[in-house]
């Protein structure tokens, strides 16, 4: 394998890149709804299957503008996985939203076209190896999101595409200046230039850096970046943007966006983490993640829309990865990284399924929505095994992780481990008591479905890794998650 | 002419957030955009400033920018469009000017403390302009905040992007400063006047067609 990688003509790491940035040139052209789905899936597909080269292969950093190791390649298979599955729900669902005359066929080409260069800016925000390079891409991933998410053009849609873009923006513009403070610290150590933000040289020398400089960078960078996890108090853009846009764009935002500025806060915890004297990054990250994990909880009784109900329900769980990798130590940033890998998988699978039932219902508001397991036996089941799941039922994959988590906390911090539990009894019990609504007693009305099924596959899948992973981890993947939390420190 | 140099850098920054506060009271959305096309002068001239005292030349394509896009083109722009939507009326601050104003000036005495002290080792030039880049940035999110005009949000975002600017030409041979300001500018432009676009031509759509609708019925 390794030696068919290097009769390639091109890097698979490029063409991580290429491939979606051609993609989306070659689909804004391209007006025909069938191809373009075809085409979209294709890309998607390629990009995954080079993502998953990258685990062989790695570039050499002296040359190139990118790098891959051990943590990023986690983010970069994870994601182009999703953003693979969620093309293939996406082919379907937008079908439908075209019959029913919900979305403008004028409207395929642009919407194609954002998705690819969605994934693009996604990948090259992971894979950069300099910070001013992962700023651009993160810019540009908020702004081809703001772009989709007014992709309806209703009142509602358009101003949740403000919303989210001035907040977007401001916390965007935060982590500008963060990463220029970041700069300044490292240009008295590295010197003038480019070489001062390329990621390799920071980490090598931070313990060098000006610590005073490092603390007031990481409060910038926390709140800007933070903003784009959807960590309260920051998390306001997040619901209105995954209900008003399609449903394709809420799996990816939940499974991808929030990962990738995730990623982002995570370098530079280990930026400051290399410093001996600057400020501990952890405190304010488990502070963060438990606020943003109570108020998710307490907000989800409050929900009246359903995909409103889950876009809470990732604040909840961005909350409690945030608060692992706070916490730190091998086990804890191990149930981490398992934790952001099931809910990226388990919470796009819910919003393949909660888009499926938007159509089949005709709305999205939790009230009309009623015994489903009876009206769409198949449709119902897959969600309320997704939702067993993302509530941390066992046996599934959020278990195990959540499990690590809360047992590595009480034996550490017994005192934070009550308010954590705290927060996932309640997140339950408000998932489950909803979810009774939704899923059983007598079925609401439907609407007469003249258009064709989406496909259930990619949300099956999705469901079968997150159980497999509840079940059995296997060996190696265990041993690469170790490997990395004892990176992250 | 080393202190001569400083003292100037200083100023141009010190005027931008002086300009800032002018912007915070400005209670007439045309007045408002006036103030900000004399917001990205004084950018503009701060840049070019920064560009000649570390002969950065390239520095000169980003104080261009700043002068044509954001002191000509996007003013003028939005001045048509406040015209043609019949918005030039008074904007309405929350909790009034004094208290603003007051919370402005409490702003910059953060930013003082905060960055003065932080970046001790920087050097002298960038020390100062990095507390007074803060400064104005934490303006314009004030002004975000206090104001409900999505115009006005607008223009509080992008002297808040300003102050991004000055505070990225002050860092010494930052590299990627121009493509950040070129990337941050024309996206923002882009996405400004294309909300704006959509909304008013959507919202025209959806009068036509309901017309159209509410027509069809009555004839039925």
């Amino acid at each position: 394998m390794t030696a068919f990688l290097h009769q390639l003509p091109f890097a698979p790491i490029d063409a991580v890149l290429v491939v979606p940035g051609l993609a989306a040139l070659l689909l804004a052209l391209i007006p025909q709804y069938r191809l373009g789905a075809r085409l979209n899936m294709l890309a998607s597909g390629l990009t995954f299957l080079f993502a998953l080269t990258l685990l062989l292969e790695r570039p050499d950093p002296a040359v190139s503008f990118l790098f891959v190791d051990d943590l990023n390649v986690v983010f970069v298979v994870l994601g182009t996985f999703v953003g693979f599955t969620t093309s293939i729900f996406s082919a379907s669902y937008i079908g439908h939203e075209i019959e029913i005359g919900r979305l403008k066929p004028g409207y395929i080409r642009f919407y194609h076209g954002m998705y690819q260069a969605l994934s693009f800016s996604m990948n090259l925000g992971l894979t950069a190896n300099n910070v001013g390079l992962m700023w651009v891409a993160v810019e540009l991933a908020t702004l081809t999101t703001v772009l989709m998410v007014g992709l309806y053009r209703t009142q509602a849609a358009l101003e949740a595409a403000w919303k989210y873009f001035i907040l977007g923006s401001v916390g965007i513009a935060l982590a500008l200046f963060g990463t220029i403070l970041i700069y300044m610290a490292a240009r008295p150590v590295i010197g003038e230039g480019h070489d001062a933000m390329v990621w390799t040289t920071l980490i090598a020398n931070a313990n060098a850096f000006s610590p005073e400089l490092l603390n007031v960078a990481f409060v910038f960078l926390m709140l800007g970046y933070g903003t784009k996890v959807g960590l309260a108090p920051l998390h306001a853009w997040l619901p209105d943007a995954h209900a008003e846009g399609p449903t394709p764009i809420s799996a990816v935002l939940s499974g991808l966006l929030l990962n990738v500025a995730l990623y982002a806060l995570l370098r530079f915890k280990m930026l400051l983490a290399a410093n001996p004297l600057a400020v501990a990054p952890g405190p304010l990250l488990v502070t963060l993640g438990l606020v943003s994990l109570i108020f998710a909880a307490f907000m989800l009784y409050l929900r009246r829309d359903i995909k409103r109900l889950f876009a809470y329900s990732s604040i909840e769980h961005m909350g409690l990865i945030a608060f692992a990798f706070g916490m730190g130590g091998p086990l804890a940033n191990f149930a981490g990284l398992l934790h952001m890998t099931m809910h990226s998988l388990t919470k796009s699978a819910i919003f393949f399924a909660v888009g499926q039932v938007a159509q089949v219902k005709g709305t999205q508001k939790l009230a009309d929505i009623r015994g489903l397991t009876e009206s769409h036996p198949t449709l119902g089941w897959s969600l309320v095994v997704g939702v067993a799941a993302i509530a941390g039922l066992p046996p599934m994959g959020i278990f195990t992780s959540e499990f690590l988590l809360v047992s590595s906390t009480f034996a550490r911090e017994p005192l934070l481990a009550i308010p954590l539990v705290a927060g996932l009894l309640l997140a339950f019990g408000a998932l489950v008591w909803r979810l009774t609504g939704i899923a059983f007693g007598p079925p609401s009305p439907s609407v007469v479905d003249a258009g064709r099924r989406p496909s259930m596959l990619p949300l099956i899948i999705h469901l079968v890794l997150v159980l497999i992973a509840g079940l059995y981890l296997p060996g190696p993947l265990v041993a690469w998650f170790q490997n990395v939390a004892r990176m992250l420190g | 002419m080393e202190r001569f140099s400083l003292d100037a850098a200083h100023l141009l920054a010190g005027g931008m957030v002086l300009v800032s506060f002018m912007m915070l009271y400005q209670n007439r959305i045309l007045g408002l955009l006036n103030v900000f096309a004399a917001h990205a002068v004084v950018l503009a001239l701060s840049v070019a400033w920064q560009a000649y005292v570390q002969s950065a030349p390239h520095l000169f394509v980003t104080a261009a920018i700043a002068l044509i896009l954001k002191a000509i083109i996007i003013p003028v722009a939005l001045h048509h469009m406040v015209l043609r939507l019949g918005v030039h009326r008074d904007i309405e601050t929350v909790g009034g000017i004094g208290p603003t104003m007051l919370m402005g000036i409490g702003l910059v005495a953060l930013s003082m403390v905060v960055m003065l002290p932080a970046a001790a080792e920087a050097d002298p030039i960038a020390r100062e302009d990095l507390a007074l880049a803060l400064s104005v940035i934490l303006l314009g999110l004030l002004m975000m905040v206090t104001r409900q005009n999505a115009i006005s949000q607008i223009v509080g975002f992008m002297s808040l992007e300003n102050g991004l600017v000055l505070a990225a030409t002050g860092a010494r041979g930052m590299p990627l400063v121009v493509e950040i300001s070129v990337a941050f500018s024309v996206l923002v432009a882009f996405i400004v006047i294309g909300v704006f676009l959509f909304r008013i031509r959507e919202r025209f759509d959806t009068i036509d067609t309901q017309a159209l609708d509410d027509f069809r019925e009555g004839r039925e």
